[in-house]
């Protein structure tokens, strides 16, 4: 991709992300993507009354996939569960002020990153 | 350095043109605008310093003027080569030869040859980038025709043994084409020590204008022209020539020296060895039969998409085989081809130096690349190669 396609909200996400790094005692985490396709996530979430109430995350991939997961963990801080496994990556992208259309698979990571993130804060029952 | 400095080593790109070039070439719009092919005095100007031209570059690889054609860049020169030769030598055989790293101007248009009914074969090489000669030698058949093996390569800067290659290929008695566009005037070349019968050059790698270029046709090298028209070029190219552009090509030619390809060296050697001073980070390519200008190295654990941002609000313009920095989102063929898993040519950066390239800029460049590769290291869940062995056994996603 060439530096004049990314908008300033996506340069800002991953030159100053807000929400990078690891929570020790997360309630929830969720790992996806592998280093061959580029791609390796992690994300910690921090669940109080159905809310996330905390939220970090860790990527290896290329500055839309670290922009992209930085803005997810933006609009999730404060939703409820249900809310938070709605975001979809339309909702990320218009959140970022568009990004071509080569590069918008870059911020679907982050969303199923929230989701295991989420099932593994459920499986261990604390519902 | 206050202000943002521009510091440009992606000269394996384009190159800035030397001022001296462009002075060279500013008669030739003004005052000397003849077209070579007319009769008239204006004519005579221009025919004049396409001949001068054409000389500078015959000497530079120990040819005769009469050899050399000039062209549009280093992409027609690979393509009125390749496809020109394989449709000329069609009925003495169908079988061409080519290597995995050899820029998309020639492994593009084998592929098209492969479609056109010709017999391809695409050498591997080893890790290090070179061909190993027992590999072509075994390659190659009685109905074989072309061998097009590029002298340095354009990704990891390997420079391949042309001579040793040519021995082989006029034993025999095969043509033997070189994509020299990145060694022009940085590696020595003498087509004749190696037995070149064709090799492509490109005038803005060396501090020349872009869209000039040029084909060396050792003379009885049977060449079906690719262009139709006028008998410019020897017949093998029609089209008025690019007169202003020719003389660039020239002038740029004749400005390099070997203090210069000395001086580029050591500065390489800086840039290189800085670099992998920092932790986990490799050397991709050969060290020792390298260009004079390459590095291309790969930091683990992060990826180069993301570096290249960082070089670039620091003022560095550098290039990637990382995936996402392509419209194509594969990873670089050629350091694939070199064996450099997925993961690790994701975070390739290459800087290709060039003659103005100043040791203050390697001294920025070595100062602001720790700072950015521990950032990115920071962001990254992959500290070290255990937690990338860990990472590697996940479920291998169909998102891309």
């Amino acid at each position: 991709m060439y530096i004049d396609e990314y908008s300033d909200k996506v340069k800002d996400h991953f030159f100053h992300p807000k929400h990078n790094g690891k929570l020790e005692d997360a309630d929830g985490m969720g790992k996806v993507g592998n280093p061959k396709c580029g791609d390796v996530m992690e994300l910690f979430i921090k669940v109080e009354d159905n809310k996330i109430s905390e939220i970090k995350f860790q990527t290896f991939g290329c500055a839309t996939a670290i922009a992209s997961t930085d803005a997810l963990c933006e609009l999730a801080k404060g939703m409820t569960l249900e809310d938070a496994e709605k975001i979809s990556k339309q909702d990320i992208v218009d959140y970022l002020g568009g990004m071509p259309a080569i590069k918008v698979h870059c911020s679907i990571l982050g969303e199923e990153a929230l989701r295991e993130a989420i099932k593994d804060y459920r499986s261990k029952g604390k519902t | 350095m206050d202000e943002k400095p521009e510091i440009y080593l992606d000269n394996g790109a384009t190159t800035k043109v030397d001022v001296r070039v462009v002075e060279a070439m500013i008669p030739y719009f003004l005052k000397y605008y003849g077209n070579a092919s007319s009769l008239h005095h204006k004519g005579a100007e221009a025919r004049n310093a396409l001949n001068d031209a054409r000389q500078v570059i015959a000497d530079r690889i120990n040819a005769d003027n009469d050899e050399i054609v000039f062209t549009s860049g280093g992409s027609e020169s690979d393509n009125l080569a390749i496809r020109g030769t394989s449709h000329a030598l069609k009925d003495k055989g169908n079988h061409i030869i080519t290597t995995t790293i050899e820029h998309p101007a020639v492994l593009e248009t084998y592929k098209q040859l492969g479609k056109e009914g010709f017999e391809v074969t695409v050498l591997n090489v080893d890790n290090d980038g070179m061909l190993d000669l027992d590999k072509l030698r075994s390659a190659i058949k009685d109905n074989t025709v072309l061998v097009s093996i590029m002298h340095a390569n354009n990704e990891v800067g390997v420079v391949q043994d042309l001579e040793k290659i040519g021995e082989i290929c006029a034993e025999k008695n095969i043509v033997f084409h070189s994509d020299c566009v990145q060694s022009l005037c940085k590696v020595p070349i003498n087509v004749k020590q190696m037995n070149l019968s064709l090799a492509a050059f490109a005038s803005h790698k060396l501090h020349g204008p872009k869209g000039v270029g040029a084909l060396f046709v050792k003379r009885g090298t049977k060449l079906y022209r690719q262009i139709y028209g006028g008998s410019h070029e020897l017949g093998l190219r029609a089209g008025t020539e690019n007169i202003p552009g020719i003389v660039g090509f020239a002038t740029a030619v004749s400005l390099w020296t070997d203090d210069d390809v000395e001086r580029i060296t050591s500065l390489r050697d800086k840039l290189m060895t800085g670099l992998l001073e920092i932790n986990d980070t490799e050397l991709n390519g050969s060290r020792e039969s390298r260009l004079c200008n390459n590095v291309n190295i790969s930091f683990n654990f992060i990826e180069g998409e993301g570096i290249l941002l960082h070089l670039d609000k620091n003022g560095i313009c550098a290039s990637t085989g990382s995936a996402c920095s392509s419209q194509s989102l594969d990873p670089s063929h050629v350091l694939l081809a070199i064996n450099i898993p997925h993961s690790k040519a994701h975070g390739a950066i290459r800087f290709t130096l060039s003659r103005e390239t100043k040791e203050e800029e390697v001294d920025y460049v070595l100062k602001v690349m720790p700072n950015i590769v521990n950032e990115l290291r920071g962001l990254s869940p992959i500290k070290n190669n255990e937690d990338l062995a860990e990472a590697e056994k996940m479920k291998f996603d169909d998102h891309h």
